[in-house]
């Protein structure tokens, strides 16, 4: 067998008269870790579901060689069945159902079409061992955290006898312990001989684990490299086309009083009334400053931000919220919008956007009583919005009437900040506002958010990406297990001192 | 071009059918008697349906409506046949009992949680029984002439007849109300095209824009001039008009409309915007509660009874009416006017297919197959876009 163990050759796929991948080449050797990298949009994503074959064989042109023969796929089970596993962004498991019904769903330990429980329990415990994910067989997926689901996966492509195992985005939703794991158990796979191709924004990890880097630009190969040596800077600089020295734009910071405090905040989780998520938290953020939330996933950071904004999350709450000094009601949705305060969640496709809507109606959502006299919408007001904050955002869209949902990420999320620049708020506050998006359209969100800052609001920041804090905010408060461990200006912020800070307490 | 055929689908689909039975039919469809009849036969399912619509766009269902009609029917009854009210306050009143059914089953539904499916569900067995506990078992009538009319009758030729040449007779109150209509969709469509030209939006090239209106003209009325030749406008039909209108401005300009919209889309983007949900919803479901009780009052007012299987299965035709107009099941998509003409259709197919001697079975047959086919096409032109 050749030391190659894939060969994509000059692969194009067009949909309807847009080129999405032009002769792209991707040539991976056996046993070895491969990293895609390239922005949203440069063809990672189809070219990863032209090797598996959800864009089947004839739908693109081109010749895919695997282990040394011609591949032709018609579907996702033609390239299980060689070995080529895909594992989405988009988990694929079934909550309600337990880890072992998942493990072998649509490939059962059954006999006579009945299913053999002692022997799916049994096979379903080896192959958790091999992921080293120490959890029951019979525990539903749904009560693992998203770090344990995503090892649940890895263990169900185990158990199709994987030999090329292609991840997509595989840490985007865990936090730094998990994501070591995850990194750990694929260096581990290595060397039992699985190759993995994985697409990840997160350059720190791929520059640490893998053996080779391609990089994609606008749907063309545009190098293969070896990762030894190989810097976060010479990826960006291949990925973006262009040498980004400075990957946040400058900013005076112009900061004045205070404007929100949040004051011994302690909230409680909904499903176990009894759990403290939150922990007498206290905090605060000054007109034109932008404050960061650090903390591992699971520390609380997105459920303080929530039950402050509306009691959008928990039970029990109790603290208070005051607003220039006075203390402001926030009970309700409509009454912290009333008091200035806008909350762009972590999820824009679950929480912040009617993907069936256009722009416009988008950008009018959470502020429509301001376009409308006695309750009739001006629609003609409504566009000129919409266009005014598609022009000074840089919103990428053929028109303001075009659907949200078939918008890129980047865009997606600028039409979120639109939507709350529009209600015009003191206090902002940015759950992951970077997440998902390429490094291009990410320093276009970060100068929003410096202009935000600029015009005198109040901004919070929560994000799982120290350099990004540390890059962007003034001032940084650290989260571990619902209590504020730690505050941190700017000048004295290091990613070792927060790690510091986010981890105290843990395990005690 | 995608977003708009599947918009305008249901439009071309409407004129085939039209077209088709006119043929099979040797024209009979088309005769001034016969298009009365279809608007009088169809009224209560397309109030129906404009209620239904909003329902389904908010996400929800309500599967009570046909029980509602039943009990509002009955309710009207009483008041007119038995307390001897007078129409309007008896009118009224029904409406509001209509409204009250529709808050209860609201609350449920918005503020408590459970699945509208399963507490309209709920609905129809209960407000079927309280029907025939209302009615004693045996139907009430007859009504008022005013409610009657209501249902049945025309506008009075309060100027007399003028001659059209060969085609005889015609009311002149009915010709210059269609003209009146015509004339203000121009103007307003006209007004709406320069305010958006004002703010530099795009908009038909005016060969289009022309095209559209006169289309629409030349279709209002003929519709007019043949009902003018029968017996003038029905009554109805100038209620449903009014209603079209209205709910077709408020589910698109208003922002509860805009509200109805915005949570059937995403539920939980709606809520974190400030949307007041659960109102919304609740007001929904009173809504539709009075529409139902409309529907309810000009049902018994056409059978001049109020009986206890009245609105029998209407809740299946206003939900076909609304999905064969184009909503969506997830809810956030559709338009009060596809409704209505989905209704139409179904109006259009029943009465095409009785002229022609279909039995009953066929009908329903044929029918079924008409929901899943626009259903199948709309999921179909999604996948494409």
């Amino acid at each position: 067998m050749s030391d190659e163990i894939l060969a994509m050759r000059g692969i194009t796929k067009r949909f309807a008269g847009v080129t999405a991948l032009h002769e792209v080449t991707l040539t991976v050797r056996r046993g070895e870790i491969h990293a895609i990298c390239g922005e949203n949009g440069a063809g990672k994503s189809t070219l990863m579901k032209v090797l598996s074959g959800v864009h089947p064989h004839g739908s693109y042109e081109g010749d895919i060689v695997f282990n040394g023969e011609p591949c032709e796929f018609h579907g996702i089970r033609d390239s299980e069945r060689k070995g080529i596993v895909i594992i989405h962004q988009e988990l694929a498991l079934c909550g309600q159902l337990s880890v072992a019904e998942n493990l072998f769903l649509g490939n059962e330990r059954a006999r006579r079409g009945f299913i053999d429980w002692n022997r799916t329990n049994h096979d379903a415990q080896a192959l958790l061992d091999r992921v080293g994910l120490r959890e029951n067989p019979t525990t539903p997926v749904n009560d693992l955290g998203v770090g344990k689901q995503q090892l649940v996966e890895i263990a169900k492509a185990l158990s199709k006898e994987v030999s090329l195992l292609i991840l997509d985005e595989p840490t985007a939703a865990l936090n730094d312990d998990d994501s070591q794991h995850l990194l750990d158990l694929l260096d581990g796979l290595r060397d039992q001989g699985i190759t993995s191709v994985i697409i990840s924004h997160k350059l720190n990890e791929v520059t640490r684990i893998a053996d080779t880097v391609t990089v994609l630009r606008d749907g063309k190969t545009i190098e293969t490299l070896p990762a030894d040596g190989l810097s976060e800077e010479r990826i960006i600089a291949g990925m973006v086309g262009r040498d980004l020295e400075h990957r946040f734009p400058p900013r005076t910071p112009d900061i004045g009083d205070e404007v929100l405090r949040v004051e011994d905040w302690t909230v409680h989780s909904p499903a176990q009334p009894d759990r403290v998520i939150v922990d007498n938290a206290t905090l605060s953020i000054r007109r034109g400053e932008i404050v960061g939330l650090a903390g591992l996933m699971g520390a609380g950071r997105t459920e303080l931000a929530m039950s402050v904004f509306g009691r959008s999350y928990g039970t029990n709450i109790s603290g208070r919220v005051l607003k220039n000094g006075v203390v402001i009601n926030t009970r309700t949705v409509q009454e912290a919008i009333r008091h200035g305060l806008a909350y762009v969640s972590e999820d824009r496709k679950r929480y912040g956007l009617n993907l069936i809507e256009g722009v416009q109606r988008n950008v009018s959502a959470a502020a429509l009583r301001k376009l409308a006299t006695r309750g009739w919408v001006n629609e003609n007001e409504e566009f000129s919005v919409a266009e005014r904050f598609r022009r000074s955002m840089g919103i990428r869209t053929p028109a303001v009437s075009t659907q949200v949902g078939t918008l890129s990420g980047g865009n997606q999320q600028k039409v979120v900040l639109a939507k709350w620049m529009f209600t015009d708020p003191d206090v902002l506050i940015l759950d992951e506002p970077t997440r998902g998006i390429d490094v291009g359209a990410k320093y276009e969100i970060y100068s929003i958010i410096n202009d935000l800052a600029a015009q005198g609001r109040a901004v919070l920041v929560i994000s799982s990406e120290l350099p990004e804090l540390l890059g962007l905010c003034d001032r940084i408060y650290a989260l571990s297990e619902g209590r504020i461990t730690g505050e941190v200006p700017r000048a004295e912020a290091t990613q070792e001192l927060l790690m510091q800070y986010m981890t105290r307490g843990q395990g005690s | 071009m995608t977003i708009n055929l599947r918009q305008s689908g249901i439009y071309v689909a409407f004129a085939l059918i039209v077209v088709l039975f006119a043929f099979l039919t040797d024209g009979a469809l088309l005769q001034p008697q016969n298009i009365s009849n279809i608007i009088v036969q169809n009224s209560y399912v397309l109030i129906l349906a404009i209620g239904m619509i909003l329902v389904i766009i908010g996400g929800h269902i309500d599967l009570s409506v046909g029980s509602t009609v039943a009990l509002t029917g009955a309710i009207c009854a009483v008041l007119t046949v038995h307390w001897g009210l007078p129409w309007p306050i008896a009118v009224l009143l029904t409406l509001i009992a209509g409204a009250i059914i529709g808050a209860a089953q609201g609350y449920w539904i918005a503020y408590f949680g459970i699945p509208a499916f399963i507490v309209t569900l709920a609905g129809m067995l209960v407000f079927r029984a309280l029907t025939l506990t209302t009615l004693g078992n045996q139907g009430i009538g007859p009504f008022p002439d005013e409610i009657r009319s209501l249902s049945n009758g025309f506008t009075g030729g309060y100027l007399g007849n003028i001659g059209l040449g060969p085609l005889g007779g015609a009311d002149l109150v009915s010709l210059l109300a269609g003209v009146a209509c015509i004339a203000g969709f121009a103007l307003s469509q006209w007004r709406k095209r320069a305010a958006r030209l004002g703010y530099g939006q795009t908009v038909d090239p005016m060969p289009v824009f022309v095209l559209k209106i006169v289309g629409a003209g030349v279709v209002v009325l003929a519709v007019v001039v043949q009902l003018a030749r029968f017996r003038n406008l029905p009554w109805v039909l100038v209620l449903l008009a009014a209603l079209a209108l209205g709910y077709s401005l408020m589910a698109s300009n208003s922002v509860f409309g805009r509200h109805i919209y915005s949570i059937g889309g995403n539920l939980q983007a709606a809520t974190l915007s400030g949307v007041k949900v659960k109102a919304v919803t609740f007001w929904v479901f009173v809504n539709m509660g009075a529409l139902a009780a409309l529907a309810g009052v000009i049902f018994a007012g056409r059978l001049n009874q109020a009986g206890p299987t009245a609105g029998t299965a209407f809740e299946l035709d206003a939900i076909a009416a609304a999905f064969i107009g184009g909503a969506a099941v997830q809810g956030g998509v559709g338009k009060v006017v596809g409704a209505i003409t989905g209704g139409l259709i179904m109006g259009v197919i029943n009465n095409g297919m009785s002229l022609i001697g279909a039995p009953s079975e066929r009908v329903m047959l044929v029918k079924g197959l008409v929901l899943l086919a626009a259903v199948a096409y709309d999921v179909w032109t999604k996948r494409r876009a």
